[in-house]
């Protein structure tokens, strides 16, 4: 019944995926030859891996446009309905690439022969192709578990290390009870509608009127599983442990990329599972059957920032207090989907990308201190201005990114994500999110205050000599979150062209 | 013509640019870059104010302002670079200059840092020249929040013993009332078709509005703009911060920044909402009656002369809040004016304060007396400043005292009987003060106290010349205003 032809066919629309399981079969092996030079050789091969995987993401776009002069269609479905490749899953994998490029170069410095966590990395950045582009509802399962196991074992990969161990553990077991809340969600859907494609799903639930308990509660179910990816409350309980435990730079990665995969996801399931757009030419969708999906979204947006936030304040340890952080972020995020509009999917596709290069710049000064002065507390800031002065300006510009004061990147992430909101008249939510704002600032400028403003504990004022490569990480991420914070439309032309070719009903 | 806006705003962030570029070791160098950035602005809106044309009312038609610069900045939102100035800017803006360039030279003494120091500085009057200037909605929220981040590491880096606390509290006050006002900026943005953040197209819409959108954003843009005046119960943050702020900010955050409230208020929420304004007007001369006596009371209550000039701001800025509330001639003309004028005076103020705190390293009133004939010099500028603070006729602040009294009076009977005892509270608290540190006998600890310096003179010169002047004859800057602020209240806020 499947004709192999076709399947050769997907193939050519699967070379990112294929390049990328080629470096982990190279970084493998690499590792297994004796007598070479692994602490160069096997990020290189990665970093070769993720760059070309990239490269062939890009072609994608000129193949989907091809496509769609030729055949009118927007989106090409691979494998017997299994994956999708569209403007956005393009999107996705290259924000992957790119995020899980300035890993390995952020883990040269620390993993100095270790193929295994190369490799590992690289399987979780695969996981991440296929949590973006997945349709079918084992195929969506698959993806999960194939980031999850990974981020399991990076977790733990300091085996001598008790808190490693301890949040290893935490992260697997929350994982695994999450995503099975989650496949309890699909067999619902399943159930009612008969079908495993996301796709399809919607389409018999749009011809047959549908149990709307049922509907809502296999929604919120499937929700369960994405929010515990991006860190959504009451999922999040994970988050601080598994943030302040792991090594720094797999922190740094799973603040980044399962949670943007799980955004990917999020985005997939809404908009193509479970809610249809109202005319071709407007940009709004409302959910299938009666229930109110909007306002479901709406309460958890408040209630994750705010106890992101509230939680942050009291943190002394930087890597748990950024990891409140990054809930209190999901939160933010979660804000434009609440209303199902074209606009607060663009301000959530543009957030990510900030978000990219602030919390990566943030957690890697982070890092670059804790290698030096081997803790994270807070303590450990004061007076560091004058021993570390780019560091520390790095620093102040990415939490002034994070809390969104004008002007840098991060602001005007917020604009567009308060302009969604504002453009529907969800004002309560706005407000919301302007108190959670001005409660983050708190925290991050207490960070700065010690930095500044404070005197050092310390006798040692010799400077600080962190790794070149943590310099050079971060001014590649300083650039675009000035530059973006005061040109930004072609980011956000970009956002607009990969979701709008993202949709449509067949 | 509007390359004139764009360099007096970016002027001095070029200054602060090439000050990071020079070594910290070059102090004298970072000076007088500061000093050569800021003196160059000022002489530019010298050229301005020589060259402007008082015929021209500005407010909400493109045409009628001057030095428009209009350029096309993010298309896809429809933010502009647009900037331009009328009679309501222009007065505000040889505020900002003459007193960031005085500034500099009361900043002469800083003993660290030099370097972030007077960056930041020029960073912070970029910030407020362009927030000034902006007459883009998303351009002027950008100037606004600009002034935030340098105030709170010149308070909390520079400042005094309580400074961490005070730099905090600015911040987390002003952040909050700035995104109450982003919140209105993209209500107005989605209200208006097609959406725009062009401040002059939101007020052509005005009349579009419903009512329960005017009062909301109202509102939301009023306690923005009440924090930064402060208006009473928004002005927790303002005697923390202006006393713990090395002396040169609390001129700048008294001078200029309470300005932005008030400035705000009449560029922003009178024009875009009038109906609003009118139907609030009476709750805003409350609130400035309040302003008025609540701040003179606390100011008569101090023992720190700091804070003392600090709660007395609150004080003035109420005058100008119940000017702007009657809608006459007099009232609007007298607020904007004792808005310029508030700004030399308590910059004179603080500097005096600065002047004593820097010799005697304390600043309770009871710990002088006698300086009268120790420092005879000191005395006579003081006694100068503190007359025309009281609002001693021939000296600026009378004018528009009473120029708002006597807009205030025909509308609001009661509310300016109260307002005048104000008047004789701070004629109370001030020559109280007079007498305890100038009269009396001098304590042997002072008696090698020095006069003040020919520096310290300097910048306080300039701002007894413009008092005197503006107090003899202020037509000059009435002209210079009155069109733009008689067709404010009478073209676009009363129909």
């Amino acid at each position: 019944m499947v004709d192999i032809n076709e399947i050769l066919r997907d193939l050519t629309y699967f070379y990112p995926e294929i390049v990328l399981t080629v470096a982990v079969l190279f970084v493998l092996i690499a590792d297994l030859i004796p007598n070479i030079n692994k602490k160069l050789i096997i990020p290189l091969l990665s970093l070769a891996g993720l760059l070309l995987s990239m490269i062939f993401s890009f072609q994608l776009f000129e193949k989907l446009a091809r496509l769609h002069e030729i055949f009118n269609v927007q989106e090409r479905f691979l494998f017997s309905n299994m994956i999708i490749v569209d403007h956005l899953s393009v999107f996705f994998r290259v924000f992957f690439a790119l995020s899980s490029a300035i890993i390995v170069l952020l883990s040269i410095p620390t993993f100095k022969r270790a193929g295994e966590y190369y490799a590992l990395l690289l399987v979780a950045t695969l996981g991440m192709y296929l949590m973006a582009s997945s349709t079918h509802i084992i195929m969506i399962a698959l993806s999960l578990e194939i980031v999850g196991i990974a981020c399991y074992v990076l977790a733990g990969y300091r085996r001598s290390e008790h808190r490693s161990s301890e949040a290893a553990l935490k992260y697997m077991l929350y994982g695994a009870v999450s995503t099975g809340i989650m496949l309890y969600g699909f067999s619902f859907l399943y159930g009612i509608s008969g079908e495993v494609n996301i796709y399809k799903i919607r389409e018999t639930l749009m011809l047959e009127p549908v149990d709307n308990l049922l509907l809502l509660v296999s929604v919120i179910f499937v929700l369960a599983g994405i929010g515990y990816k991006i860190a959504m409350v009451p999922f999040h309980f994970w988050c601080p442990d598994v943030f302040e435990g792991a090594p720094t730079p797999i922190t740094t990665f799973f603040s980044v990329g399962p949670k943007v995969a799980g955004v990917a996801l999020l985005i997939r399931f809404i908009f193509a599972g479970i809610s249809v757009q109202v005319s071709e030419t407007v940009e709004q969708w409302i959910s299938i059957g009666d229930i109110d999906l909007s306002l479901v979204l709406a309460v958890l947006s408040a209630v994750t920032m705010t106890l992101g936030n509230t939680a942050a304040l009291g943190q002394r340890n930087l890597k748990r207090l950024l990891a409140y952080s990054s809930i209190a972020h999901a939160g933010y995020i979660l804000m434009g989907f609440t209303m199902f509009t074209g606009a607060g999917i663009n301000a959530v596709l543009f957030y990510v990308i900030v978000y990219l290069f602030m919390n990566f710049g943030a957690f890697i000064v982070v890092d670059g201190v804790a290698l030096r002065l081997k803790s994270e507390n807070i303590d450990q800031y004061r007076g560091l201005a004058s021993r570390a002065p780019y560091l520390c300006f790095a620093l102040t510009v990415f939490l002034i990114s994070l809390t969104g004061i004008p002007p840098t990147a991060g602001f005007i992430g917020k604009v567009l994500l308060f302009a969604a909101v504002i453009d529907n008249k969800l004002y309560w939510l706005a407000v919301i999110g302007a108190v959670n704002v001005v409660v983050s600032l708190y925290y991050y400028f207490r960070i700065v205050k010690a930095m500044y403003l404070e005197k050092s504990i310390s006798a040692d004022d010799s400077a600080l000599a962190v790794p070149r490569m943590h310099i050079f990480l971060i001014t590649f991420l300083l650039i675009p979150t000035i530059y973006f914070g005061l040109f930004w439309s072609h980011l956000l032309e970009w956002t607009t062209f990969s979701f709008n070719f993202m949709l449509s009903i067949d | 013509m509007g390359l004139f806006t764009t360099l007096i705003t970016f002027i001095p962030l070029v200054g602060a640019a090439i000050i990071t570029f020079l070594p910290k070791e070059k102090i004298t160098w970072i000076k007088w870059v500061s000093a050569a950035a800021t003196g160059l602005t000022f002489l530019l809106t010298i050229i301005m104010l020589l060259l402007f044309n008082t015929s021209m009312p500005g407010i909400d038609k493109e045409g009628q302002f001057q030095f428009v610069v209009h350029n096309k900045w993010i298309e896809v939102f429809n933010i502009d670079y647009f900037m331009g100035v009328d009679g309501l800017s222009l007065p505000m803006i040889l505020l900002t200059a003459l007193l960031c360039f005085l500034c500099v030279f009361a900043s002469w003494n800083i003993d660290r840092a030099q370097k972030g120091y007077f960056a930041l500085f020029l960073l912070l009057e970029t910030g407020m020249i362009g927030t000034f200037c902006a007459l883009d909605f998303f351009l002027f929220y950008i100037f606004w929040e600009l002034t935030l981040l340098p105030v709170y590491f010149l308070i909390g880096i520079w400042g005094g013993p309580r400074r961490e606390y005070a730099a905090i509290k600015f911040f987390l006050y002003t952040l909050f009332g700035s995104l109450l006002m982003l919140l209105a900026i993209l209500a107005f943005y989605f209200t208006n078709e097609p959406h725009t953040f062009n401040m002059l197209t939101i007020m052509q819409n005005s009349g579009t509005y419903t009512r329960t959108f005017q009062y909301w954003v109202y509102i939301a843009l009023f306690i923005g703009f009440a924090i930064k005046v402060p208006i009473f119960p928004f002005h927790a943050w303002l005697p923390d911060a202006h006393v713990e702020a090395p002396t040169p900010i609390s001129v700048i955050l008294a001078g200029v920044l309470l300005k932005m409230g008030a400035y705000g208020l009449l560029r922003i929420s009178y024009p875009m909402l009038p109906d609003a304004t009118r139907y609030f007007a009476y709750g805003l001369a409350i609130l400035g009656l309040i302003n008025i006596l609540y701040g003179a009371f606390n100011a008569m209550a101090q023992t720190d002369l700091k804070k003392l000039v600090a709660y007395s701001s609150i004080s003035y800025m109420g005058y100008v809040l119940l000017g702007m509330s009657v809608f006459t001639e007099a009232g609007i003309n007298g607020a904007v004016l004792q808005m310029f004028n508030h700004g030399t005076i308590i910059a004179m103020l603080f500097l005096i304060v600065g002047v004593i705190y820097d010799r005697a390293h304390h600043r309770e009133i009871s710990g002088f007396g006698g300086l009268g004939s120790q420092m005879p010099i000191y005395t006579g500028i003081t006694s100068f400043a503190f007359f025309a603070s009281i609002g001693l006729p021939g000296l600026s602040c009378f004018r528009s005292e009473a120029m708002v009294l006597i807009g205030a009076f025909p509308v609001y009977k009661y509310i300016t009987v109260f307002a005048v005892s104000g008047v004789i509270l701070t004629a109370g608290y001030f020559l109280w003060t007079l007498q305890r540190i100038f009269l009396g006998k001098l304590q042997d600890k002072y008696k090698t106290l020095p006069e003040i310096s020919g520096m310290e003179i300097f910048t306080l010169a300039p701002l007894m010349v413009i008092i005197l002047f503006i107090g003899v004859y202020p037509t000059p800057i009435l002209n210079l205003m009155r069109t733009s602020l008689n067709y404010l209240i009478f073209n676009v806020v009363l129909p």
